[in-house]
Protein backbone atom coordinates (compact mmCIF):
# COMPACT_ATOMS: atom_id res chain seq x y z
CA UNK A 1 0.00 0.00 0.00
CA UNK A 2 1.28 3.47 -1.48
CA UNK A 3 -0.19 6.85 0.04
CA UNK A 4 0.88 10.38 -0.23
CA UNK A 5 -0.43 12.18 3.61
CA UNK A 6 -0.81 15.83 2.74
CA UNK A 7 1.62 17.00 0.37
CA UNK A 8 2.43 20.58 0.30
CA UNK A 9 5.03 21.44 -2.05
CA UNK A 10 6.75 24.65 -3.51
CA UNK A 11 8.29 25.42 -7.03
CA UNK A 12 10.42 28.42 -6.28
CA UNK A 13 6.65 30.98 -6.17
CA UNK A 14 4.53 28.76 -7.48
CA UNK A 15 2.58 26.30 -5.15
CA UNK A 16 2.16 23.45 -6.88
CA UNK A 17 0.58 20.91 -4.20
CA UNK A 18 -1.98 21.83 -2.00
CA UNK A 19 -2.56 19.18 1.47
CA UNK A 20 -2.89 16.48 -1.38
CA UNK A 21 -3.83 12.99 0.04
CA UNK A 22 -3.99 10.01 -2.08
CA UNK A 23 -3.87 5.99 -1.71
CA UNK A 24 -3.01 3.24 -4.08
CA UNK A 25 -3.60 -0.21 -3.01
CA UNK A 26 -1.89 -3.13 -4.04
CA UNK A 27 -2.80 -4.21 -7.31
CA UNK A 28 -4.18 -1.33 -8.17
CA UNK A 29 -2.68 1.76 -10.84
CA UNK A 30 -3.35 5.50 -9.95
CA UNK A 31 -3.70 7.95 -13.45
CA UNK A 32 -2.46 11.01 -13.04
CA UNK A 33 -3.96 13.71 -15.43
CA UNK A 34 -4.23 17.51 -15.47
CA UNK A 35 -3.02 20.23 -17.96
CA UNK A 36 0.23 20.54 -19.30
CA UNK A 37 2.41 22.30 -16.11
CA UNK A 38 -0.29 21.25 -13.22
CA UNK A 39 2.81 19.43 -11.52
CA UNK A 40 2.30 15.86 -13.03
CA UNK A 41 5.90 15.31 -12.65
CA UNK A 42 6.72 17.40 -9.93
CA UNK A 43 4.13 15.40 -7.81
CA UNK A 44 5.97 12.20 -9.76
CA UNK A 45 9.15 13.35 -8.32
CA UNK A 46 8.53 14.38 -5.12
CA UNK A 47 6.97 10.86 -4.46
CA UNK A 48 10.36 9.24 -5.30
CA UNK A 49 12.18 11.58 -2.88
CA UNK A 50 14.22 13.62 -5.75
CA UNK A 51 12.01 16.72 -5.20
CA UNK A 52 12.12 17.55 -1.30
CA UNK A 53 9.08 18.34 0.12
CA UNK A 54 7.95 21.02 1.93
CA UNK A 55 5.14 19.18 4.68
CA UNK A 56 3.41 15.95 4.27
CA UNK A 57 4.53 12.32 4.20
CA UNK A 58 4.72 9.41 1.59
CA UNK A 59 4.55 6.35 3.25
CA UNK A 60 5.04 2.69 1.45
CA UNK A 61 4.24 -0.27 3.53
CA UNK A 62 3.21 1.49 6.44
CA UNK A 63 6.54 3.51 6.59
CA UNK A 64 7.36 7.29 6.28
CA UNK A 65 10.13 6.89 2.67
CA UNK A 66 12.07 9.45 4.36
CA UNK A 67 13.13 7.45 7.07
CA UNK A 68 14.50 5.03 4.74
CA UNK A 69 15.29 5.72 1.74
CA UNK A 70 17.11 3.16 0.20
CA UNK A 71 14.77 0.50 1.89
CA UNK A 72 12.33 2.42 -0.26
CA UNK A 73 13.99 3.46 -3.21
CA UNK A 74 14.66 -0.92 -3.53
CA UNK A 75 11.18 -1.91 -4.26
CA UNK A 76 10.95 1.48 -6.69
CA UNK A 77 10.69 1.64 -10.47
CA UNK A 78 11.22 5.21 -11.73
CA UNK A 79 11.25 6.12 -15.43
CA UNK A 80 11.61 10.34 -15.59
CA UNK A 81 11.72 12.08 -18.76
CA UNK A 82 15.19 11.05 -19.88
CA UNK A 83 15.28 6.99 -20.69
CA UNK A 84 18.89 6.68 -19.28
CA UNK A 85 20.13 5.23 -22.27
CA UNK A 86 23.26 5.28 -23.25
CA UNK A 87 23.59 6.20 -26.85
CA UNK A 88 27.12 3.96 -27.26
CA UNK A 89 25.54 0.63 -25.93
CA UNK A 90 23.11 -1.57 -27.73
CA UNK A 91 19.76 -2.61 -26.73
CA UNK A 92 20.88 -5.66 -24.53
CA UNK A 93 23.72 -3.83 -23.17
CA UNK A 94 21.93 -1.00 -21.79
CA UNK A 95 20.08 -3.00 -19.84
CA UNK A 96 22.60 -5.30 -18.67
CA UNK A 97 24.22 -2.51 -16.89
CA UNK A 98 21.37 -0.08 -16.05
CA UNK A 99 19.05 -3.35 -14.53
CA UNK A 100 22.11 -5.16 -13.74
CA UNK A 101 23.41 -2.86 -11.06
CA UNK A 102 20.40 -3.15 -8.91
CA UNK A 103 20.22 -7.10 -9.72
CA UNK A 104 21.37 -10.59 -10.58
CA UNK A 105 20.11 -10.64 -14.52
CA UNK A 106 20.64 -13.60 -16.98
CA UNK A 107 20.93 -13.13 -20.74
CA UNK A 108 17.59 -14.49 -21.48
CA UNK A 109 15.63 -12.34 -19.03
CA UNK A 110 17.01 -9.14 -21.00
CA UNK A 111 16.32 -11.13 -24.03
CA UNK A 112 12.68 -11.74 -22.72
CA UNK A 113 12.24 -8.27 -21.48
CA UNK A 114 13.36 -6.69 -24.42
CA UNK A 115 10.82 -9.14 -26.65
CA UNK A 116 7.95 -8.32 -24.26
CA UNK A 117 7.97 -4.41 -25.11
CA UNK A 118 8.49 -5.35 -28.70
CA UNK A 119 11.94 -5.47 -29.33
CA UNK A 120 11.98 -9.19 -30.77
CA UNK A 121 15.22 -8.45 -33.22
CA UNK A 122 17.47 -8.34 -30.75
CA UNK A 123 20.13 -6.19 -33.08
CA UNK A 124 23.17 -4.50 -32.46
CA UNK A 125 22.12 -1.46 -33.01
CA UNK A 126 23.35 1.43 -30.53
CA UNK A 127 20.65 3.25 -28.66
CA UNK A 128 21.61 6.54 -30.26
CA UNK A 129 20.57 4.89 -33.93
CA UNK A 130 17.22 4.25 -32.94
CA UNK A 131 14.31 6.35 -32.88
CA UNK A 132 12.69 7.81 -30.01
CA UNK A 133 9.60 5.42 -29.44
CA UNK A 134 12.33 2.65 -29.58
CA UNK A 135 14.43 4.28 -26.94
CA UNK A 136 11.27 4.55 -24.32
CA UNK A 137 10.77 0.47 -25.53
CA UNK A 138 14.29 -0.20 -24.41
CA UNK A 139 13.23 2.15 -21.13
CA UNK A 140 10.13 -0.01 -20.84
CA UNK A 141 12.33 -2.89 -20.38
CA UNK A 142 14.14 -1.68 -17.80
CA UNK A 143 11.15 -0.95 -15.63
CA UNK A 144 10.07 -4.72 -16.48
CA UNK A 145 13.81 -6.18 -15.50
CA UNK A 146 13.84 -4.28 -12.30
CA UNK A 147 10.92 -6.59 -11.06
CA UNK A 148 9.63 -3.93 -8.47
CA UNK A 149 6.70 -4.06 -6.32
CA UNK A 150 5.92 -0.20 -7.20
CA UNK A 151 6.32 1.79 -10.89
CA UNK A 152 6.34 5.16 -10.89
CA UNK A 153 6.07 6.06 -14.82
CA UNK A 154 6.32 9.43 -15.80
CA UNK A 155 4.77 9.68 -19.69
CA UNK A 156 5.51 6.17 -19.89
CA UNK A 157 3.97 5.89 -23.28
CA UNK A 158 5.40 9.49 -24.72
CA UNK A 159 6.85 8.23 -28.71
CA UNK A 160 5.50 4.90 -29.16
CA UNK A 161 3.26 4.17 -31.51
CA UNK A 162 -0.21 2.59 -30.75
CA UNK A 163 0.87 -0.44 -30.64
CA UNK A 164 3.53 0.14 -28.24
CA UNK A 165 1.02 1.52 -26.17
CA UNK A 166 -1.60 -1.01 -26.54
CA UNK A 167 1.67 -3.41 -25.56
CA UNK A 168 2.07 -0.75 -22.67
CA UNK A 169 -1.47 -1.71 -21.32
CA UNK A 170 -0.66 -5.37 -21.50
CA UNK A 171 2.30 -4.62 -19.57
CA UNK A 172 0.77 -2.37 -16.97
CA UNK A 173 -1.99 -5.07 -16.22
CA UNK A 174 0.12 -8.28 -15.94
CA UNK A 175 2.24 -6.06 -13.48
CA UNK A 176 -0.59 -4.88 -11.98
CA UNK A 177 -2.45 -9.10 -11.49
CA UNK A 178 1.14 -9.82 -9.63
CA UNK A 179 0.11 -7.44 -6.70
CA UNK A 180 1.98 -4.50 -8.11
CA UNK A 181 1.28 -0.63 -8.12
CA UNK A 182 1.59 1.93 -9.95
CA UNK A 183 1.43 5.57 -10.45
CA UNK A 184 1.33 6.74 -14.31
CA UNK A 185 1.66 10.27 -15.50
CA UNK A 186 -0.34 10.13 -19.08
CA UNK A 187 -3.14 11.48 -21.18
CA UNK A 188 -3.17 8.50 -22.79
CA UNK A 189 -6.67 6.68 -21.91
CA UNK A 190 -5.05 3.31 -19.88
CA UNK A 191 -7.18 -0.30 -20.88
CA UNK A 192 -7.51 -1.23 -17.54
CA UNK A 193 -10.35 -2.78 -15.57
CA UNK A 194 -12.29 -0.29 -13.71
CA UNK A 195 -11.49 -1.87 -10.68
CA UNK A 196 -7.85 -1.28 -11.48
CA UNK A 197 -8.10 2.08 -12.19
CA UNK A 198 -8.44 4.75 -10.31
CA UNK A 199 -7.63 8.52 -11.53
CA UNK A 200 -6.30 12.13 -10.23
CA UNK A 201 -6.68 14.91 -11.58
CA UNK A 202 -4.36 17.93 -11.05
CA UNK A 203 -5.26 21.73 -11.51
CA UNK B 1 4.30 -8.90 -4.67
CA UNK B 2 8.24 -8.52 -2.81
CA UNK B 3 11.34 -6.75 -3.97
CA UNK B 4 14.11 -8.93 -5.90
CA UNK B 5 17.16 -9.47 -3.80
CA UNK B 6 19.25 -6.69 -4.30
CA UNK B 7 23.42 -6.54 -5.48
CA UNK B 8 25.77 -5.99 -3.12
CA UNK B 9 27.04 -2.39 -3.28
CA UNK B 10 30.56 -3.99 -4.10
CA UNK B 11 29.15 -5.72 -7.14
CA UNK B 12 27.00 -2.69 -7.96
CA UNK B 13 30.15 -0.52 -7.43
CA UNK B 14 31.75 -2.64 -10.33
CA UNK B 15 28.64 -2.77 -12.81
CA UNK B 16 29.16 0.57 -13.21
CA UNK B 17 32.57 0.82 -13.60
CA UNK B 18 33.29 -1.39 -16.37
CA UNK B 19 29.82 0.19 -17.91
CA UNK B 20 31.97 3.40 -18.18
CA UNK B 21 35.07 1.74 -19.32
CA UNK B 22 33.01 -0.07 -22.00
CA UNK B 23 31.46 3.56 -23.29
CA UNK B 24 34.78 5.02 -23.15
CA UNK B 25 36.60 2.64 -25.53
CA UNK B 26 33.63 3.05 -27.56
CA UNK B 27 34.63 7.07 -27.96
CA UNK B 28 38.13 7.62 -26.96
CA UNK B 29 38.18 10.96 -28.62
CA UNK B 30 36.74 11.89 -25.65
CA UNK B 31 38.87 10.88 -23.35
CA UNK B 32 42.42 11.68 -25.33
CA UNK B 33 41.66 15.53 -25.02
CA UNK B 34 43.06 16.14 -21.66
CA UNK B 35 46.08 14.11 -21.77
CA UNK B 36 46.81 16.18 -25.28
CA UNK B 37 46.10 19.28 -23.71
CA UNK B 38 48.81 18.37 -20.79
CA UNK B 39 51.33 17.17 -23.44
CA UNK B 40 50.71 20.35 -25.71
CA UNK B 41 50.67 22.56 -22.71
CA UNK B 42 54.39 21.37 -21.29
CA UNK B 43 55.73 21.08 -24.46
CA UNK B 44 55.12 24.30 -25.48
CA UNK B 45 57.22 25.87 -22.49
CA UNK B 46 60.73 25.22 -23.91
CA UNK B 47 59.98 26.39 -26.83
CA UNK B 48 58.83 29.85 -25.70
CA UNK B 49 61.36 30.51 -22.82
CA UNK B 50 65.08 30.62 -22.72
CA UNK B 51 66.04 26.86 -23.53
CA UNK B 52 68.53 27.37 -21.35
CA UNK B 53 68.81 23.89 -18.70
CA UNK B 54 68.75 25.54 -15.30
CA UNK B 55 66.15 28.28 -16.15
CA UNK B 56 63.65 24.90 -17.94
CA UNK B 57 64.30 23.30 -14.10
CA UNK B 58 63.29 25.99 -12.23
CA UNK B 59 59.81 26.38 -14.37
CA UNK B 60 59.27 22.68 -14.77
CA UNK B 61 57.14 21.97 -11.90
CA UNK B 62 54.75 25.14 -12.47
CA UNK B 63 54.68 23.71 -15.87
CA UNK B 64 53.71 20.65 -15.38
CA UNK B 65 51.40 20.79 -12.34
CA UNK B 66 49.38 24.09 -14.12
CA UNK B 67 48.75 21.64 -17.14
CA UNK B 68 47.79 18.76 -14.76
CA UNK B 69 45.17 20.91 -13.26
CA UNK B 70 44.32 22.82 -16.28
CA UNK B 71 43.57 19.23 -18.10
CA UNK B 72 42.07 17.72 -14.84
CA UNK B 73 39.87 20.50 -15.01
CA UNK B 74 38.88 20.25 -19.05
CA UNK B 75 38.12 16.59 -18.16
CA UNK B 76 35.91 17.47 -15.08
CA UNK B 77 33.07 18.35 -17.69
CA UNK B 78 32.86 14.68 -18.92
CA UNK B 79 32.71 13.39 -15.02
CA UNK B 80 28.23 13.78 -14.63
CA UNK B 81 27.41 16.14 -17.54
CA UNK B 82 26.34 13.43 -19.85
CA UNK B 83 24.46 10.91 -17.11
CA UNK B 84 23.36 14.56 -15.74
CA UNK B 85 21.31 15.15 -19.27
CA UNK B 86 19.78 11.59 -20.03
CA UNK B 87 18.70 10.61 -16.37
CA UNK B 88 20.96 7.83 -15.65
CA UNK B 89 22.25 10.03 -12.41
CA UNK B 90 18.57 9.91 -11.59
CA UNK B 91 18.11 6.54 -11.98
CA UNK B 92 21.36 6.35 -9.59
CA UNK B 93 19.72 8.35 -6.97
CA UNK B 94 16.60 6.05 -6.61
CA UNK B 95 18.23 3.03 -7.22
CA UNK B 96 18.42 2.30 -3.18
CA UNK B 97 21.96 1.70 -3.86
CA UNK B 98 24.62 4.93 -1.77
CA UNK B 99 24.53 7.44 -4.29
CA UNK B 100 28.33 8.52 -2.87
CA UNK B 101 29.83 4.95 -3.27
CA UNK B 102 28.35 4.98 -6.87
CA UNK B 103 29.93 8.37 -7.47
CA UNK B 104 33.17 7.03 -6.14
CA UNK B 105 33.03 3.98 -8.50
CA UNK B 106 32.23 6.74 -10.98
CA UNK B 107 35.19 8.84 -10.08
CA UNK B 108 37.29 6.11 -10.06
CA UNK B 109 37.05 4.98 -13.85
CA UNK B 110 37.38 8.92 -14.54
CA UNK B 111 40.61 8.96 -12.77
CA UNK B 112 41.82 5.74 -14.59
CA UNK B 113 40.75 7.85 -18.04
CA UNK B 114 42.10 11.27 -17.64
CA UNK B 115 44.45 10.91 -14.22
CA UNK B 116 46.52 7.61 -14.86
CA UNK B 117 47.42 8.61 -18.50
CA UNK B 118 48.15 11.98 -17.87
CA UNK B 119 50.81 10.37 -15.11
CA UNK B 120 52.09 8.05 -17.63
CA UNK B 121 53.18 10.48 -20.01
CA UNK B 122 54.35 12.79 -17.13
CA UNK B 123 58.18 11.49 -17.81
CA UNK B 124 57.94 12.97 -21.54
CA UNK B 125 57.16 16.24 -20.56
CA UNK B 126 59.23 16.27 -17.45
CA UNK B 127 62.32 14.87 -19.85
CA UNK B 128 61.35 18.07 -22.16
CA UNK B 129 61.30 20.30 -19.29
CA UNK B 130 64.86 19.50 -18.84
CA UNK B 131 64.34 17.32 -15.61
CA UNK B 132 67.15 15.20 -14.81
CA UNK B 133 66.08 10.95 -15.05
CA UNK B 134 67.10 10.18 -11.59
CA UNK B 135 63.87 12.61 -10.86
CA UNK B 136 61.39 10.61 -13.13
CA UNK B 137 60.07 8.51 -10.40
CA UNK B 138 59.28 10.98 -7.54
CA UNK B 139 57.78 13.52 -10.61
CA UNK B 140 55.55 10.37 -11.32
CA UNK B 141 54.72 9.88 -7.31
CA UNK B 142 53.75 13.20 -6.71
CA UNK B 143 51.53 13.80 -9.78
CA UNK B 144 50.02 10.17 -9.09
CA UNK B 145 48.79 11.60 -5.47
CA UNK B 146 47.82 14.92 -6.87
CA UNK B 147 45.79 13.74 -9.68
CA UNK B 148 43.87 11.49 -7.35
CA UNK B 149 43.19 14.47 -4.99
CA UNK B 150 42.14 16.74 -8.13
CA UNK B 151 39.53 13.98 -9.81
CA UNK B 152 38.11 13.36 -6.15
CA UNK B 153 37.70 17.37 -5.17
CA UNK B 154 36.82 18.25 -9.16
CA UNK B 155 33.68 15.49 -8.63
CA UNK B 156 32.28 17.81 -5.99
CA UNK B 157 32.18 20.76 -8.52
CA UNK B 158 30.89 18.85 -11.13
CA UNK B 159 27.75 17.59 -8.94
CA UNK B 160 27.35 21.17 -7.88
CA UNK B 161 27.67 22.57 -11.73
CA UNK B 162 25.38 19.79 -13.55
CA UNK B 163 22.52 21.22 -13.64
CA UNK B 164 23.54 24.54 -15.48
CA UNK B 165 24.11 24.52 -18.88
CA UNK B 166 27.37 27.03 -19.13
CA UNK B 167 28.80 25.53 -16.20
CA UNK B 168 32.25 25.31 -17.14
CA UNK B 169 33.55 28.61 -15.91
CA UNK B 170 31.59 28.40 -12.65
CA UNK B 171 33.19 24.95 -12.45
CA UNK B 172 36.61 26.30 -12.48
CA UNK B 173 35.80 29.04 -10.13
CA UNK B 174 34.48 26.62 -7.39
CA UNK B 175 37.40 23.86 -7.77
CA UNK B 176 40.29 26.17 -8.15
CA UNK B 177 40.38 27.55 -4.69
CA UNK B 178 39.87 24.05 -3.12
CA UNK B 179 42.54 22.61 -5.39
CA UNK B 180 44.79 25.34 -4.76
CA UNK B 181 46.71 23.05 -1.95
CA UNK B 182 46.98 20.42 -4.15
CA UNK B 183 49.21 22.98 -6.71
CA UNK B 184 51.28 24.28 -3.85
CA UNK B 185 53.02 20.68 -2.30
CA UNK B 186 52.63 19.14 -5.28
CA UNK B 187 54.75 21.42 -7.21
CA UNK B 188 56.64 21.38 -4.39
CA UNK B 189 57.74 17.89 -4.06
CA UNK B 190 58.20 18.53 -7.94
CA UNK B 191 60.60 20.71 -7.29
CA UNK B 192 62.29 18.93 -4.88
CA UNK B 193 62.35 15.60 -6.57
CA UNK B 194 64.29 17.84 -9.63
CA UNK B 195 66.49 19.33 -7.07
CA UNK B 196 67.03 15.58 -6.14
CA UNK B 197 66.53 16.34 -2.52
CA UNK B 198 64.39 14.59 0.10
CA UNK B 199 60.93 15.53 -0.86
CA UNK B 200 59.16 13.17 2.27
CA UNK B 201 57.41 16.02 3.87
CA UNK B 202 55.52 17.69 0.79
CA UNK B 203 54.15 13.90 -0.47
CA UNK B 204 53.34 13.18 2.98
CA UNK B 205 50.86 16.41 2.72
CA UNK B 206 49.69 15.43 -0.56
CA UNK B 207 48.94 11.99 0.28
CA UNK B 208 47.13 13.50 3.55
CA UNK B 209 44.98 15.92 0.90
CA UNK B 210 44.43 12.68 -1.38
CA UNK B 211 43.52 10.60 1.48
CA UNK B 212 40.68 13.31 3.03
CA UNK B 213 39.43 14.01 -0.69
CA UNK B 214 38.79 9.95 -0.79
CA UNK B 215 36.18 9.77 2.40
CA UNK B 216 34.59 13.11 2.46
CA UNK B 217 34.37 14.10 -1.83
CA UNK B 218 32.38 11.76 -2.63
CA UNK B 219 29.80 12.35 0.00
CA UNK B 220 30.40 15.86 -0.66
CA UNK B 221 29.30 15.10 -4.61
CA UNK B 222 26.13 12.79 -3.75
CA UNK B 223 25.07 15.70 -1.46
CA UNK B 224 25.77 18.35 -4.93
CA UNK B 225 24.26 15.99 -6.83
CA UNK B 226 20.76 15.46 -5.11
CA UNK B 227 20.46 19.44 -4.88
CA UNK B 228 21.18 19.67 -8.64
CA UNK B 229 18.64 16.97 -9.69
CA UNK B 230 15.86 18.70 -7.81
Amino acid sequence: MFSAIKLQLWRGDQHVLRGLCFTVAAGRCLQLTGVNGSGKSSLLRALCGLLPLEAGAVVWRGADTAADRHAFHAELAWLGHGTALKGDLTAAENLRYSAGLRRTLSGAEIDGALATVGFANADQRLARQMSAGQQRRVALARVLLLECPLWLLDEPTANLDSRGQEMFNQMLDAHLQRGGLAIVATHQALALPAQRLQELELS
Amino acid sequence: MSAPEPVSALKAGSMLVRRDLRLALRRPGEWLQPLVFFLVVTTLFPLATNPELSRLRDMAPAALWVAALLSSLLALELLFREDGQDGTLEQLAVSGLPLAWLLLAKTCVHWLLTGLPLVLVAPLAATALGAPYASIPGVLAALLLGSVALSLIGAVGAGLTLGLRRGGVLLALLVLPLAVPVLIFGARATALAIALEPMAAPMYLLAAIAVLSATLAPLAAAAAVRISLE
